[in-house]
């Protein structure tokens, strides 16, 4: 597997989310996805970004082109220095949500990815990792 | 401060969403929406989501919430222009946006919400 590019974007504010839907968008065009393919990455990075501003007290997110022919993908890493999530299972159900969101965010981008990951310690962050590839 | 703007068409009141949402936005646009449906006397809102290339649970949360409000307020709500791959997105999702309507375009939309408010008149 090849890494054809990757990038560091900051999450720290909502004009940043909205980068990094600019580029999530300009990494799944590049590697040729579909529509609809683009758009479940695009919105599976906006509620992960949405995340890291709101429950991480901001963060990064790393974007990454990969190569392993004949398929290509793009990978997302999120991570904040926040507060960490003390029962990663219970934040992954559907609906469940520590604010006032829908509680779809986590879970949501996990449906709409084909690899999920998370890692998270309290009082120390949280990383999350999705990639869909084509 | 950037507002969404809301447009009176008869019974009913119309919002575009063309711009990204954030909190604040958000926030302004439910209670806009709130005084004018009162103010208006609208008897259902419709918000045209046709330039939305990506719809997020944030999104969906406000279309719930403006649905809810609504609803109190005696006011139907009709979502128009669902992209296609938006639709997909959504459901895979997991969003449903219960006792939300939906229409393909405005048009519809609104013939939609006339229908409902003569039904209610027989």
């Amino acid at each position: 597997m090849t890494v054809v590019n990757r990038s560091v974007l900051p999450i720290r504010s909502r004009e940043d989310i909205v980068r990094v839907r600019q580029a999530t968008r300009e990494s799944a065009v590049a590697q040729g996805f579909s529509l609809v393919d683009q758009t479940k990455l695009v919105t599976a990075a906006s509620e992960l970004a949405r995340n890291t501003l709101d429950y991480g007290g901001g963060g990064e997110v790393e974007i990454t082109l990969l190569s392993e022919p004949p398929r290509r993908g793009v990978r997302l890493v999120f991570a904040d220095k926040g507060p960490g999530i003390a029962d990663i299972e219970l934040a992954l159900k559907d609906g469940y949500t520590s604010g006032s969101g829908l509680g779809l965010g986590l879970s949501g981008a996990k449906r709409l990815s084909n690899e999920f990951s998370i890692e998270s310690r309290v009082g120390e962050g949280t990383q999350v990792t999705i990639a869909r590839w084509r | 401060m950037e507002k969404i703007p809301i447009l009176k068409m008869g019974r009913f009141l119309l919002v575009t969403i063309q711009v990204d949402m954030h909190d604040q936005l958000a926030l302004q646009l439910q209670e806009d929406l709130t005084a004018r449906i009162v103010a208006a006397r609208a008897r259902g809102v419709l918000i045209d989501i046709s330039s939305l290339e990506v719809v997020d649970s944030f999104i969906g949360r406000m279309i719930s919430n403006i649905a809810a409000m609504a609803r109190v307020l005696d006011a139907e709500t009709v979502v128009v222009g669902i992209q296609p791959a938006v639709a997909i997105t959504l459901v895979e999702l997991g969003l449903s946006l219960e006792g939300v309507r939906t229409a393909l375009n405005v048009d519809r939309g609104m013939a939609l919400l006339h229908e409902r408010l003569a039904d209610e008149q027989r």
